[in-house]
C-alpha cells in the first residue's frame, strides 16, 4: 500500500460531480482536491470546507485604512502645520473632519480592497512565473477532476469511483 | 388568510387614543398669547440663567423686563416709540403675528436681509450686549419682538409635530410602494412571496393621504404657520411684511399651485396603488398573464411619475418649511430617508408575521436579502446626507449656510444623532452575513433606523417651524403614536383581507424555493 498514490476521477457534467462529491464524502474517502473549469455553485459545502474568513481580513484592513488616513491628515493638516488655507477650521482634526472624509473613506477602500486582494493570493499560494498545478489540461476546459486519497483497496476504490458517473479514472503515484 | 391578533389590535387602538389625548394636550398647552410665553421664558431664564444667556438676557431682564413688569411696558413701548418699530409688531392680528415670525426667522439669513431693504434689520434680541447700547424704550420693542418670535415658535410646536409624524408615515408607505413597483419592474425573483406584505403596508397610503391634505389646508387656511411664505403680505412691496425673496418665488411657491401640486401626486400615488393591487389579485384568478404584464407596464410608468412628483413634494412639503434656503440633490436625499425607512418596515412586518407562522415560504434568505436593501440603502441615505452636508459646509455661503448653522448650534443631539442612528449603527450592526438572518438583531436594526428616520424629519422640518424651542416631549410623542396605532391599525387590517401567497405571479415558484 503506498502512501502516495492518488485517484483522478473525471466527470463531465457538475451536476454529476456534485453527486459524485457527496457519495465519496460519505463512504468517507478523502477528497484532496477538486478541479473545475469555473466555480460550482455548492461545492464547497459538498465538501465540507470551512467558510472563508477574508471578509473579516478585509473589515480589519479597512479599519487600519481609517486609521492611517484620520493620523496623516491629523499629522499633516492640524498638528505639524496648520495653516489657514481659505478659512477652514485647523483648530483641531473634529472641526476640518468634513474635508478629510472623501480621504479617509477612500484610504478604507483603498486599504480593505488591496490587502484583501493581496491576502487572497498569499493564501491561495498564486503569483507570477507560479508553476500551474493542473493535473489534466482538460479541467480548465470542460472537465470536473475530482483527486482522492488512495487508502485501503486501490481496486475497490476505482469501481466506487467509476460508479459514480466518471467518465474516466486514473490511479496516480503522486511525488 | 391573516387574522388581525385581537392583542395587537387594542394595541393599536390604545395608541390611537393615548396619542390623539397627547396631540390635544399638545394644543392645549400651546400659549395664546405673549404674556404666557413671558412667564415661560422667565421660568426658563431663572431655571438656568447662566452662561451667555445671563450676560445678555438677564441684564436686559433686568434693565427693561422686571422692573416694570410686563403691563407697562407694554403700553409705554406702544405710545412711545413708535418709529423704530414697525407698528405692525404690536397687532394682536394673526396676520401681522406671522410676518412677525418672518421677520424674524430671517435674522440668521444676513444674505437675506441685505437683498431685502424693505426689512426691519434691527439687531436680533439675542445679541444682548448689542442691545445694552440701544436707547430703554427701543429694548423694550424689541423684547416685545423677541416674545412674539418666542410665541410662534411655541404656537407652531403641537402643529410641526403632527406634520412631522404624519409625513414621517405617509413617506413609510411611499417607500415601500417605490419599492414594490421596483420589484415589479425588475421582475425580481426573490420577492413575489413579499407583495402581499408590500401591498398591505401600502393600504396606508390612502388614508395617509387624506389626513395630510388636510393638515395641507389647514396651513394654507392659516390655522398655523409652518409655512412662512404663505403669510399675507409677502410678495405685496407695499406691505411691512414684503420679502423680496420670497416674492421672487411666487410664482412657484403660491397656495393654490401648492395645493393642486399636492393634489395631482397624492391622486396620482394612490393611483398606482389601487390599480396595482387590483390587478395583482385578478392575476391570482385569470388563466393567462395579461394582467401581469398590465402591472409591469403600470409600475415602469409610475416610477418615472414617482421619481419627478417626489423631488418636487420633497421642495413643496420639506424644503418650503425654509423658503429661502434651496439644496439641489434635497429631493434625493428625501427619497433615500423613507425609502429605507419603508423596506425597514416590510422587514420588521414581514418578521412579525413569519414568527406568528403566516409566511410560509419566507426563508432567512428572503430577510437577507430585505436586510442587505436596509444596509445598502443607509449608507446611501449617509452618501447623500454627507454630500448636502459638505458642499455647503465646505463653500460655507451664508445663504445656504444658515440651514446647516441653525441645525447644528439648536439641534446638536438631533443632527449628529440621526446619522449615527441611520449609519454607524446599522453599518457595524449589518455589515455581518449572519446578523442579517438573526430577527432579533433585525428588529433592533430595524427600531434604530425608523427612530433615525424620523429624527431626520424631525431635523427637517422643525428648526424652520419652531426653531430652538424645539423639544422631543408630549406634542411629538403622541403625534408619532397616533399615526404608529393608525398605520398598524390599517396595515393589519388590510393583510387580513387576502391570502399572504399570491397564486399566479410568474416568478412566485422561484420566489418560494429562493436561497441565497
Amino acid at each position: 500500500m503506498s502512501t502516495n498514490k492518488v485517484i483522478h476521477a473525471l466527470y463531465n457534467d457538475d451536476d454529476v460531480l456534485m453527486d459524485a462529491v457527496k457519495q465519496t464524502r460519505k463512504a468517507h474517502h478523502h477528497i484532496e482536491e477538486v478541479y473545475t473549469p469555473f466555480p460550482v455553485h455548492g461545492l464547497d459545502k459538498a465538501m465540507g470546507l470551512a467558510p472563508t474568513r477574508l471578509a473579516i481580513c478585509a473589515f480589519i484592513y479597512g479599519c487600519i485604512g481609517l486609521s492611517t488616513a484620520t493620523w496623516m491628515m491629523n499629522n499633516i493638516m492640524i498638528s505639524d502645520w496648520p495653516q489657514d488655507i481659505g478659512g477652514k477650521p485647523s483648530f483641531s482634526y473634529i472641526q476640518n473632519m468634513p474635508a478629510f472624509v472623501p480621504v479617509m473613506f477612500e484610504m478604507t477602500v483603498f486599504f480593505a480592497a488591496h490587502l484583501m486582494v493581496i491576502t487572497f493570493y498569499m493564501r491561495s499560494r498564486m503569483w507570477p512565473f507560479k508553476q500551474a498545478e493542473n493535473p489534466d489540461v482538460r479541467t480548465t476546459d470542460d472537465h470536473f477532476l475530482m483527486e482522492v486519497a488512495v487508502s485501503g483497496n486501490e481496486n475497490d476504490m476505482v469501481s466506487f469511483f467509476q460508479n459514480t458517473g466518471a467518465v474516466e479514472v486514473k490511479v496516480i503515484e503522486k511525488h | 388568510m391573516y387574522t388581525f391578533s385581537s392583542k395587537l389590535k387594542t394595541f393599536s387602538l390604545i395608541l390611537m387614543v393615548v396619542g390623539l389625548l397627547g396631540i390635544g394636550y399638545g394644543f392645549l398647552t400651546a400659549p395664546k398669547d405673549i404674556k404666557e410665553v413671558e412667564a415661560i421664558l422667565a421660568a426658563e431664564h431663572h431655571g438656568h440663567g447662566t452662561g451667555h444667556e445671563a450676560a445678555g438676557h438677564e441684564g436686559h431682564e433686568a434693565k427693561g423686563h422686571d422692573a416694570h413688569g410686563a403691563e407697562a411696558h407694554k403700553a409705554e413701548a406702544t405710545e412711545a416709540h413708535a418709529p423704530t418699530v414697525d407698528p405692525v409688531h404690536h397687532d394682536a392680528v394673526p396676520v401681522a403675528n406671522v410676518a412677525e415670525k418672518e421677520l424674524d426667522s430671517m435674522h440668521v439669513d444676513t444674505v437675506a436681509i441685505a437683498a431685502a431693504p424693505v426689512v426691519h434689520t434691527e439687531a436680533p434680541a439675542d445679541l444682548g450686549i448689542r442691545k445694552h447700547k440701544t436707547e430703554k424704550v427701543d429694548e423694550h420693542a424689541e423684547h416685545e419682538k423677541h416674545l412674539n418670535h418666542v410665541l410662534h415658535q411655541l404656537q407652531n410646536k403641537p402643529w410641526a409635530a403632527l406634520y412631522v409624524a404624519c409625513i414621517f408615515f405617509l413617506l413609510i408607505s411611499m417607500g415601500v410602494l417605490a419599492f414594490y413597483a421596483i420589484q415589479q419592474v425588475a421582475q425580481a425573483g426573490w420577492s413575489p412571496v413579499l407583495f402581499r406584505v408590500m401591498e398591505g403596508i401600502t393600504a396606508y397610503l390612502p388614508v395617509a393621504s387624506v389626513i395630510f391634505f388636510i393638515l395641507l389646508l389647514l396651513s394654507a387656511f392659516h390655522f398655523n404657520h409652518l409655512f412662512v411664505w404663505m403669510a399675507d403680505g409677502v410678495t405685496d412691496p407695499a406691505s411691512p411684511n414684503y420679502d423680496k425673496l420670497i416674492a421672487g418665488k411666487s410664482g412657484y411657491l403660491n397656495v393654490s399651485f401648492w395645493l393642486i401640486r399636492a393634489a395631482i401626486f397624492l391622486i396620482g400615488w394612490n393611483l398606482y396603488r389601487h390599480f396595482s393591487r387590483k390587478g395583482q389579485l385578478a392575476q391570482d384568478e385569470s388563466s393567462d398573464d395579461s394582467n401581469y404584464k398590465k402591472v409591469f407596464k403600470m409600475s415602469a410608468g409610475f416610477l418615472v411619475f414617482f421619481i419627478v412628483s417626489e423631488s418636487i413634494m420633497s421642495w413643496d412639503w420639506i424644503m418650503s418649511v425654509d423658503p429661502h434656503w434651496f439644496s439641489t440633490l434635497f429631493g434625493w436625499y428625501v427619497f433615500a430617508s423613507f425609502f429605507v425607512s419603508g423596506i425597514t418596515t416590510i422587514c420588521m412586518i414581514t418578521l412579525y408575521l413569519k414568527n406568528n407562522g403566516y409566511l410560509e415560504h419566507v426563508n432567512t434568505s428572503h430577510i437577507h436579502d430585505l436586510a442587505k436593501f436596509m444596509f445598502g440603502i443607509s449608507v446611501f441615505w449617509t452618501y447623500l446626507w454627507f454630500s448636502q452636508f459638505m458642499l455647503i459646509w465646505y463653500a460655507n455661503i451664508p445663504e445656504e449656510v444658515t440651514y446647516f448653522v441653525t441645525r447644528i448650534n439648536d439641534y446638536t443631539l438631533p443632527f449628529w444623532g440621526a446619522v449615527v442612528m441611520n449609519f454607524v449603527f446599522p453599518i457595524l450592526i449589518l455589515i455581518n452575513t449572519d446578523f442579517k438572518r438573526i430577527s432579533w438583531v433585525l428588529v433592533m436594526a430595524g427600531v434604530v433606523i425608523l427612530c433615525g428616520h424620523y429624527v431626520d424629519f424631525f431635523n427637517m422640518i422643525m428648526p424652520a417651524t419652531v426653531g430652538d424651542q424645539w423639544f422631543i416631549g408630549i406634542p411629538e410623542i403622541a403625534s408619532v403614536c397616533f399615526f404608529l396605532g393608525l398605520f398598524i391599525f390599517v396595515v393589519f387590517t388590510a393583510l387580513t383581507k387576502v391570502p399572504l401567497m399570491p397564486k399566479r405571479n410568474p416568478f412566485i415558484e422561484e420566489s418560494k424555493h429562493f436561497h441565497y
